[in-house]
């Protein structure tokens, strides 16, 4: 005896299949890609000149931060403003170790996992908190790092000090090895992004995202899972404070614990497409371009962006990435899963519904609920189009 | 016996810090929205008195005829615009919205001022002191704050507690739907509120122009984190509970200034996290702070 | 109104007129999820209209949707005749359609009193008012300076109604009143209707509890899965009936249901 019906399941386990991409050849291709790409980067120094190098840095640099961020906040559902903490303990730690006589190129990993240790105590400070309690901690936590930095004469107190150690390098060399440096970071820390959100470590977060109670609900571990990506954020921003003392060769404390930077890449991540990774390099490339263009604007490039940024937080709240997703429906990073129903060549897509359906389930798809057991990965959705370019959880 | 002056001072200092809690908190406890610009727009009030002075030539004491009123309708606009289409789609929306405004406000201050500090000259008057005994001097500027401080609380007490407009505010804040049930329209009622915020933090940002100075950066430097500490540790949902964590933030960080000078700030800021690690909810507060 | 399985034909009388309270074609989901398809209900003057239906049927959805906190997919909600679909729930107040929310949702930090002044801070014109509100429930004069949030579960109940009747309403929607309550004080609350009856207000309600909104019910209206499975006065419809109704159960009426051979007997409330 069972109530009426609302939908057909399918007849048989067998005739679904799920996969990562929606052609055998993607990954193979995606990965030939790739390649091409880190292969046309890392041999831009022996092309370009050295401002387009330095520019590059400070992008990647950007795009790096960004990309902690989105972790944070689009996944994890932990909007911080503080970022700048580990931003400039990862510059002040190679300075530390640089003034002990660390090579800085060697003493950039050791920082970033010195501020990833740090995240620690830091996390158990914070996540009692919730949303703007939150954020307001990781500020305050923020300013409390810079003033305790400050009190250091022998770290040059308010005024910085200048980073040792690599003066003997001739100066092309240097910009080389600071490029290339900059670019394995930020290739580590995209692969970091990417292989996280496709572990289990990943779903648990996507499913935070999209409903938190549901998601403790099923027995996930929450509190680990965002422990896990603040300390993975905290040694990200640590290693790209790292970079920036690298690059400019001295550290001022104003600067390097600034707000700005964490304006920056809430910023550009919310521009490109939060709750993505193409979003942030995305919005980073745009707003150096941007930045390029207007730089004899002083200041207002930050004003202008911040007005963006409200406009997309309210009425394209997917940011741009999410608008090219949605039209041309592409994911450049599978982090999804493509659900196929036996006997359709293409996969059955469920777009993302806005507002109210017209009608009942989109024909051919699986309702949310209906899930055939077995072949999808533990905890995992089972729709038609997983992560990706979803909304961010709202709080 | 610097100490009692230290601590005077503190109390004196934190009737202040409550007028800049106050709005933070009521836009909390109705809203729930935590403006993250909240201390800079005291500092946007403060450059308007200086602007409002400079046309106006009126004594900068009584900038804030003009000031206030016009914060306060900014508040209900802008409430009704932005800050509800921010809340349609969310907390997390919100709080971006709120920063990036922050933002916004900070570097259009750096445009069109300079990052040097402002201050509202009110000349004698801010020095002016009398003694009790030998080692205590109170300046009457300070008692004047603290006057107007207290009422202004008490008069935002009475409004919540008797009228009616106070009541559908409490109400709203209990249970939004509830309220739209019973003809409620929230968004007005949110409008009311923010504005009531916005004055308030309109004229703490005056007084703290008359007591201190300001630049662009201020309003997150300092103003923002004094609001929320005051209001963290004296809970959500009392205006005495604001009042108490003003004073309580004041005290600490003349004592902090006593031990040593440079680490004034840092003291109330530790105390800060303290109170946000063991007791988030506050002196006073419930259970619930989200 | 037509039903899957009309009750004995003879005794339903065709309801003519404007309804007071007319929903057509209802369909609302929740995010993706359909709560409400193609509902259709009049509820006319005097009326009690009982909807029933288990846990997740859709009814706690109708109501939120016909007092406007619900935004509807399709169909539309009539208030004698004029169509208040796109109105807001304080528009809707002010034309008649006063809601008591499910769990009571009384503004905790205010007293009762300032409960009930918020209920008439926009009422209509009419017979109700805070003192007739507290002649109706004796207990709550005395204790109107007492905090919403210290009161039993039933007192809550009857401030949350003197709170919805206060505005005047034309059609009262009471949603689950015996919600977390014990029988007996749910008996004694319903054992108000009749006084708001008789005062001019129709009621709609929402009951879990079959047996309750059978006692009080003048026409009922059964969800399953979000669509309608029965509707009619609550006269000569046979318990098997009503079962089938509320559980879905295929077949004809007379199957036995759960307990096998036994007397089939209501759903307990929750």
């Amino acid at each position: 005896m069972t109530a009426a019906q609302p939908v057909t399941a399918p007849a048989s386990q067998d005739h679904v299949r799920v996969s990562r991409s929606r052609h055998r050849l993607v990954p193979v291709l995606a990965g030939l890609a790739s390649l091409g790409v880190l292969v046309v980067f890392g041999a831009l120094p022996y092309i370009v000149f050295s401002g387009t190098t330095n520019l590059l840095v400070n992008v990647f640099i950007l795009m790096a931060m960004a990309t902690m961020w989105n972790l944070l906040a689009g996944y994890a559902g932990l909007v911080s403003v503080g970022q700048q903490a580990f931003i400039g303990l990862g510059a002040y730690f190679v300075l530390i170790l640089a003034m002990h006589g660390t090579n800085p190129f060697l003493a950039l990993p050791l920082a970033a996992v010195g501020c990833g240790v740090i995240g620690l105590p830091v996390w158990w400070i914070v996540s009692r908190l919730r949303s703007g309690y939150f954020a307001i901690a990781t500020w305050v936590v923020a300013s409390v790092c810079e003033a305790l930095i400050i009190r250091f004469p022998s770290l040059g107190g308010g005024t910085g000090a200048p980073l040792p150690g690599l003066g003997s390098l001739e100066p092309t060399l240097l910009t080389a090895y600071t490029y290339w440096v900059s670019l394995a970071v930020l290739v580590v820390v995209l692969a970091a992004a990417y292989l996280i959100l496709r572990s289990r470590v990943g779903l648990v977060l996507t499913a935070i995202r999209d409903d938190e109670i549901g998601a403790r609900s099923v027995g996930a571990r929450v509190w680990r899972a965002r422990q896990f990506v603040f300390v993975v954020a905290a040694i990200g921003c640590g290693a790209a404070g790292g970079l920036l003392i690298i690059s400019q060769l001295n550290v001022q404390p104003t600067s390097a614990f600034a707000v700005q930077w964490s304006a920056e890449m809430i910023f550009v991540t919310i521009i490109g497409g939060i709750g993505t990774i193409e979003g942030p390099i995305l919005g980073t490339i745009l707003f150096f371009v941007l930045q390029e263009n207007l730089s004899s604007y002083g200041a207002w490039y930050l004003i202008v962006l911040g007005l963006v940024a409200i406009a997309v937080a309210i009425w394209a709240r997917r940011g741009l990435w999410g608008l090219i997703a949605d039209r041309w429906n592409i994911r450049v990073f599978p982090v999804g899963y493509y659900l196929w129903l036996e006997g359709q060549g293409r996969p059955s897509l469920r777009r993302p519904l806005r507002g109210a359906p017209s009608g009942g389930p989109p024909a051919g798809n699986l309702p949310a609920g209906n899930q055939p057991p077995g072949n999808l990965p533990a905890g995992g959705s089972g729709a038609a189009e997983a992560a990706g370019a979803a909304d961010p959880a709202d709080g | 016996m610097s100490w009692v002056n230290a601590i005077i001072q503190g109390i004196l200092i934190g009737g202040l810090y409550a007028l800049f809690a106050c709005g933070l908190s009521l836009m909390f406890g109705v809203m729930k929205v935590i403006n993250l610009a909240h201390g800079d727009l005291a500092v946007v009030a403060g450059y308007l008195a200086v602007g409002v002075i400079a046309v106006t030539h009126i004594p900068a004491v009584w900038s804030f005829i003009l000031v206030v009123p016009i914060f306060a309708v900014a508040g209900y606009v802008l409430q009704r615009t932005l800050i509800q289409a921010s809340l349609n789609r969310g907390v997390l929306t919100t709080l971006l919205v709120t920063f990036g405004l922050s933002v916004v406000i900070e570097n259009a201050l750096l445009q069109f001022s300079s990052a040097n500090s402002h201050s509202l000259g009110i000349g004698h008057l801010v020095s002016d002191s009398f003694s009790i005994g030998p080692q205590i001097s109170i300046a009457y500027l300070l008692v004047a704050i603290f006057v107007v401080a207290v009422v202004v609380l008490l008069g935002l007490q009475y409004f919540l507690s008797l009228s009616r407009h106070g009541r559908l505010i409490r109400a709203v804040a209990d249970d939004r739907e509830a309220a739209q049930l019973s003809g409620v329209d929230y968004r007005h009622i949110f409008g009311i509120a923010a504005g009531i915020a916005f004055a308030t933090v309109a004229l703490a940002g005056i007084a703290w122009g008359m007591v201190s100075a300001f630049a662009p950066t201020t309003g997150t430097d300092t103003l923002l984190l004094f609001a929320f500490e005051a209001v963290v540790i004296g809970g959500l949902g009392s205006l005495w509970g604001t009042l108490a964590g003003g004073i309580i933030l004041g005290v600490a960080q003349q004592i902090g200034a006593q031990i040593n000078s440079a680490d004034q700030f840092l003291a109330g800021q530790l105390v800060f996290l303290l109170l946000l690690v063991i007791r988030p909810q506050g002196l006073t507060g419930q259970q619930s702070t989200t | 109104m037509s039903s899957p399985d009309q009750p004995a034909a003879d005794q339903v009388k065709e309801r003519t007129g404007t309804p007071l309270l007319e929903v057509r074609a209802l369909t609302a989901h929740h995010g993706q999820l359909r709560a409400l398809t193609d509902v259709s209900l009049s509820v006319f003057p005097g009326d009690v209209y009982a909807i029933i239906g288990a846990n997740g049927a859709g009814k706690s959805t109708l109501l939120r949707t016909i007092a406007g906190l619900h935004r509807p997919t399709t169909g539309s909600i009539l208030l004698d005749g004029a169509d208040v679909t796109g109105q807001r729930p304080e528009r809707r107040l002010a034309a008649g359609i006063a809601m008591v929310p499910e769990g009571r949702r009384l503004f905790g930090s205010l007293t009762v009193e300032e409960n009930l002044q918020v209920g008439s801070s926009y009422a209509r014109p009419g017979p109700w008012n805070i003192e007739r509100v507290y002649e109706l429930f004796s207990w709550m004069r005395d204790r109107r300076g007492q905090r919403a949030a210290q009161l039993s579960g039933g007192e809550q109940q009857s401030v949350a109604i003197g709170r919805a009747l206060v505005a005047n309403p034309r059609v009262l929607l009471l949603d689950e009143l015996s919600l977390g309550l014990a029988p007996l004080i749910v008996r004694r609350i319903y054992g108000t209707l009749p006084g708001l009856l008789a005062a001019g207000v129709t009621v709609l309600l929402v009951e879990q509890d079959v047996s309750q909104a059978l006692r009080v019910a003048t026409r009922i209206h059964c969800l399953l899965e979000g669509a309608t499975t029965l509707e009619g006065p609550p006269e000569g419809v046979s318990p098997q009936r009503i079962e089938s109704a509320y559980f879905g159960l295929a077949g004809v009426a007379g199957v036995a249901g759960p307990g096998g051979g036994s007397p089939p007997h209501q759903e307990p409330p929750s």
